[in-house]
Parts: structure tokens; C-alpha cells; sequence
């Protein structure tokens, strides 16, 4: 019972992790097309700037030195998205070759230009004492950071659901992911949804960015690019374009990949999702959710 | 009498898609007020000569709105200058209910009709929560004639097939609307029933494999059957 507790949390956890970056890459996806494998290099940078904006003050509580962490990850992650939209992506819509290149060769040349920087060591990340201490829920310890990481998942999860049911640009969203063309028919400049949503993806992939730190404990170059692939799966699983799909898909996956990695041989959670996400496209094309929110 | 102001002038559109010349040189003027008519056979490029206006595909040649050329903007800057679409298959959001569908085509700035689109289809002040998606074809093409009708500064609406795969009912009630636009905007139809279309429409533009082949009264259209069959088809002879 304990341990199947610390599996699920613990899944939960690193489902969060794959919602934080699932979200920005599905709404990325259903509204432009776009494959953007530039969203790990977004999570690697921001996690880097966060990390050394922490260790500029040094001097600070812990408290407040992860809170800059936090928040300079996100504003990074915000600021690379947006310039990557507006410089490498904008001029390539509709040239889905040359996006894919684009992205590929920025993700690949971000994550070598970071090991160049910063060395391929992994980097510690100062946290709270109460973030290293553990919760006890039904019998089992539980890493706090997996409850923090969890929490802000959700937040992030009812700003997102907010925007879009709830504001005008959110309907622009939603409406630009079932039909881009009419939105523009309708006298939209869908151009500024596209940026905006390049934006907000890249803020929940710095925030994932600096949580994974959190999570684990240490910041390393490959990160991000590991959790891109679950990422992407979960983006499929759960329904393109969809942030609750993605939700749904992150938690499954998360918890499924624990689960099977703790019980089953090494490696066996990580194929096991793969053979979920055949099966999923086998018997659900559209994944989890066809809908746009 | 003076002759009414052109709203549009179209001259010289040509459009290539997937290497095939679906327009070649398409040229006409659309006069302010009442319902132009765009017909022609299947697959003539009606539909494509309304995207290319609003520059959904791309072009040459010119199209001038009231005195403005237009080709130069973007989509949504030429629906700002108040061309409104009502595409051939309706396009309504279908996972957005009627309100939000609507909701999205207010433009900000523009005086807003609610009054006259609940009027002409009070259905969708009913349906207003309902998902676009789950309205019979009927619903789905007043939610998108409303949209169109929606801002009062639209000059021009763009209408394909409005009647097409409808009941007899709701077939008058749409015609019932379109004549009820009229009034407010001036409107370039594209319509296959021909009984709807001389009911509706006053001048006529006729295109032929992407060309135009006639441009006139209707009912010099209409009123002659060699005519209308030479440039209609088949379809002109069966209809009055
Ligand atoms: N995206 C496209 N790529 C290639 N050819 C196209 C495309 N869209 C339309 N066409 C072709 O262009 C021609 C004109 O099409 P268009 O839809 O404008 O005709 P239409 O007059 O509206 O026909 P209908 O009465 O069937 O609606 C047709 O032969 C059609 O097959
Ligand atoms: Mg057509």
C-alpha cells in the first residue's frame, strides 16, 4: 500500500513534468501545424537561466532564491518561445520540411551551446529545506517537490482552462484549431494567437523546466530532451490541440511509466508507454479527446 | 440616371492552385446595394473566385473596394474593410456553441446587429449554448449568414451556396434572410438553385471554366432559354 502510494505520486509527479510541456506543444500543434522540437530547448535554457539567477543571489534565503528560479525560468522560457516564433517559425509556416529542420537544428544547437557553457555535469539546484523533506500520506513518505511539482501542474492547468474558455483570445485559440482559415475570415489577425501560444508554451516549458530540477534535484543538459519524446507521445495520446487530453494523457503516462519501471525489468515502463501510444493511435487516431479545449 | 457606385471591381484574377490555372483573367464590378449573382456550372471556380476576393487563395491581378486596392492585405485586413464570408460549407466552429461562434465574429469597433440576426433566426438566441456542431445544416447556416450579418459596418458579404442541401422550409427561410441583408449590405451570391437565384438577384455574372462568359440583367438571363442553357447547362432548363 505504501509503495503503491509513493508509485502513483511519484507518477503523478513526473506526469505533471510531461503536462507542463504536453500542453504548449499540443495547443502549438492544433493551432499552426507546427512540430516544435525546439519546446526542450525552451525547458533546458530557462531551467539553466533559472539555476543562475538563483546563484546570483546567493546571498538570499533559499525561499526566495528558488522563487527566482521559478519565476526567471518562466520569463526566459516565455521570451525564447516568443523570439523563436517570430524569427525561425513565422517565416517558414506552411513549410513543414523547413520547421522541422528549424526546430531540430535550434534544439540541437541550444543543447550544445548550454554543454559548452556549462558542462555536461549535472547542476544543483539550491532548494527550502521543507521541499527536501517528505509528506506521509497513507504510510508513505512523500517527497515534498513531488506534491510542489504536482500542485503547480494544476494551477497551471486551471490558467490554461481558464484562458481558453474564458477569454477572447482563448476563443480565437480554440476556434484557430479546428479552422485557421475562417478565424481569419472572420477579420482575426491569427498571427498574434500564434505568437501568444508560442509564449504560454514556452513559459510551462521553462516553469517544467525549473520544476524538473526541482523534482529531481539537479539540472542537467539532456533533460529536456528526454521528456520532449514522452512529451510528444503524451501530446498524441491525449488529442492534438487539446489541453485536457493532455492532462489526462500526462497523468496515464506518468503513472504507467512508474508503475512498470518499479515492478516490471528496466526500460519496461518507457516501452510500455510506446506500445500505449501505438495502441492508442490503432484504435483512437484522434487520441483520448478530438475536441479543442 | 446616374449609374449606382461599383462597391467592388474585380479585374484580371488569376488563380493557379496545385499547378492547375483555375481563374484565368476573371473580371467584373459588383454595384452598391442589392444581390449580385454569381453562377455557373459545377466546378466553373465560383468558390474560388469568392476566396481569391478575400485572398484565402493566392492571386493576381486587382480587386478594388471601394476605391481601395486590397490585394496587397492580409485576410484579415480585408475582412476589416468589411468583405464578409459565408463559405459553401458553412465552416462554424463545431466544438463552439452559437454564442461563441458568433461571440468571434464581433469586431471590435463595429456596430453590433444582435437585434436583426435574432430577428431573422431567433433559433440560434434558443440555441445560444448549444455546440455548432450538433445543429442540423439548416442551424449551422444561419449561425453562418449571421456571423456575416453580425457587424453593421460589413459593405459586402460573399455568399456560396446558401441554400444547397437544404429543405424546401428552410430554404425560403434563408432566402427570406438574404433578401432581409439586402438591405443593409450589398451581397455577391453564388447560388445553383436557379429558381433562388432570379428570385433573389438583379445583375448576374456568369463564369465558365474560369472565365467570365456573361454579364447582365437576370432576367435577360433567365428570360431566354437558349441563353441560359448555353451558359446554366442542363441545370437552366428544368427551373423558371
Ligand atoms: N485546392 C485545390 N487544388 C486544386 N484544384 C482545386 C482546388 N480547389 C478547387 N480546385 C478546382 O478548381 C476548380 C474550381 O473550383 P471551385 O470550387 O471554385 O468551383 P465552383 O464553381 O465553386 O464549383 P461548385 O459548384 O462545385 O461549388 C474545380 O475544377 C476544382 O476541382
Ligand atoms: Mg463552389
Amino acid at each position: 500500500m505504501t509503495t503503491i502510494a509513493l508509485l502513483l505520486i511519484t507518477g503523478l509527479g513526473l506526469g505533471a513534468l510531461y503536462f507542463l510541456i504536453a500542453a504548449g506543444l499540443s495547443l502549438i500543434w492544433g493551432l499552426m501545424r507546427v512540430l516544435n522540437f525546439a519546446h526542450g530547448a525552451f525547458f533546458t535554457v530557462a531551467a539553466y537561466a533559472g539555476w543562475s539567477a538563483s546563484g546570483l543571489v546567493g546571498g538570499a534565503s533559499p525561499e526566495l532564491q528558488w522563487l527566482v528560479a521559478v519565476a526567471v525560468a518562466v520569463v526566459v522560457g516565455g521570451a525564447f518561445a516568443t523570439l523563436t516564433e517570430v524569427v525561425l517559425i513565422r517565416p517558414l509556416y506552411a513549410r513543414h520540411v523547413g520547421q522541422v529542420l528549424v526546430t531540430v537544428g535550434l534544439a540541437l544547437a541550444t543543447i550544445s551551446l548550454v554543454q559548452g557553457g556549462f558542462g555536461s555535469d549535472p547542476k544543483r539546484l539550491a532548494l527550502p529545506a521543507w521541499m527536501t523533506g517528505t509528506t506521509t500520506i497513507v504510510g508513505a513518505n512523500i517527497p515534498n517537490t513531488r506534491l510542489l511539482v504536482i500542485a503547480f501542474a494544476l494551477a497551471v492547468f486551471a490558467l490554461l482552462i481558464f484562458f481558453l474558455r474564458r477569454t477572447r483570445f482563448g476563443l480565437i485559440v480554440r476556434a484557430g484549431v479546428e479552422n485557421r482559415a475562417m478565424v481569419q475570415a472572420l477579420g482575426i489577425d491569427v498571427q498574434r494567437a500564434f505568437t501568444l501560444v508560442f509564449a504560454i508554451g514556452g513559459m510551462a516549458a521553462g516553469l517544467a523546466g525549473i520544476l524538473a530540477g526541482t523534482y529531481y534535484g539537479t539540472i542537467d543538459p539532456g533533460r529536456g530532451t528526454s521528456m520532449l519524446i514522452f512529451a510528444f507521445i503524451v501530446v498524441i495520446i491525449g488529442g492534438l490541440g487539446s489541453v485536457t487530453g493532455s492532462a489526462v494523457a500526462a497523468i496515464v503516462v506518468g503513472v504507467l511509466q512508474q508503475f512498470l519501471n518499479f515492478y516490471g525489468a528496466a526500460g519496461v515502463g518507457d516501452f510500455s508507454v510506446v506500445l500505449l501510444l501505438a495502441i492508442v493511435l490503432l484504435v483512437r487516431p484522434g487520441g483520448f479527446s478530438g475536441a479543442s479545449t | 440616371m446616374s449609374a449606382p457606385a461599383t462597391l467592388l471591381a474585380v479585374r484580371d484574377l488569376n488563380v493557379y492552385l496545385a499547378e492547375s490555372h483555375i481563374l484565368q483573367g476573371v473580371s467584373f464590378d459588383v454595384r452598391a446595394g442589392g444581390i449580385t449573382g454569381l453562377l455557373g456550372r459545377n466546378g466553373v471556380g465560383k468558390t474560388t473566385t469568392l476566396r481569391g476576393i478575400l485572398g484565402l487563395v493566392p492571386r493576381t491581378g486587382s480587386v478594388v473596394l471601394e476605391g481601395a486596392e486590397t490585394t496587397k492585405l492580409a485576410v484579415h485586413e480585408i475582412v476589416r474593410r468589411g468583405v464578409a464570408y459565408v463559405p459553401e460549407d458553412r465552416d462554424v466552429f463545431a466544438g463552439l456553441t452559437v454564442e461563441e461562434n458568433l461571440r468571434l465574429a464581433e469586431r471590435a469597433g463595429a456596430p453590433l446587429r444582435y437585434d436583426l440576426v435574432y430577428e431573422l433566426f431567433p433559433e440560434l438566441e434558443q440555441r445560444a449554448a448549444q455546440k455548432a456542431g450538433t445543429l442540423s445544416g439548416g442551424q449551422q447556416q444561419m449561425v453562418a449568414l449571421a456571423r456575416a450579418l453580425l457587424n453593421g459596418d460589413n459593405r459586402i458579404l460573399l455568399v456560396d451556396e446558401p441554400t444547397k442541401g437544404l429543405a424546401p422550409l428552410v430554404v425560403r427561410h434563408v432566402v427570406e434572410a438574404l433578401r432581409r441583408a439586402a438591405e443593409v449590405a450589398t451581397i455577391l451570391l453564388v447560388e445553383q438553385n436557379l429558381s433562388v437565384a432570379h428570385s433573389l438577384v438583379r445583375d448576374v455574372i456568369v463564369l465558365d471554366q474560369g472565365r467570365v462568359s456573361f454579364i447582365g440583367d437576370v432576367d435577360q438571363l433567365m428570360g431566354d432559354a437558349a441563353l441560359a442553357r448555353r451558359h446554366l447547362g442542363l441545370a437552366a432548363a428544368g427551373s423558371h
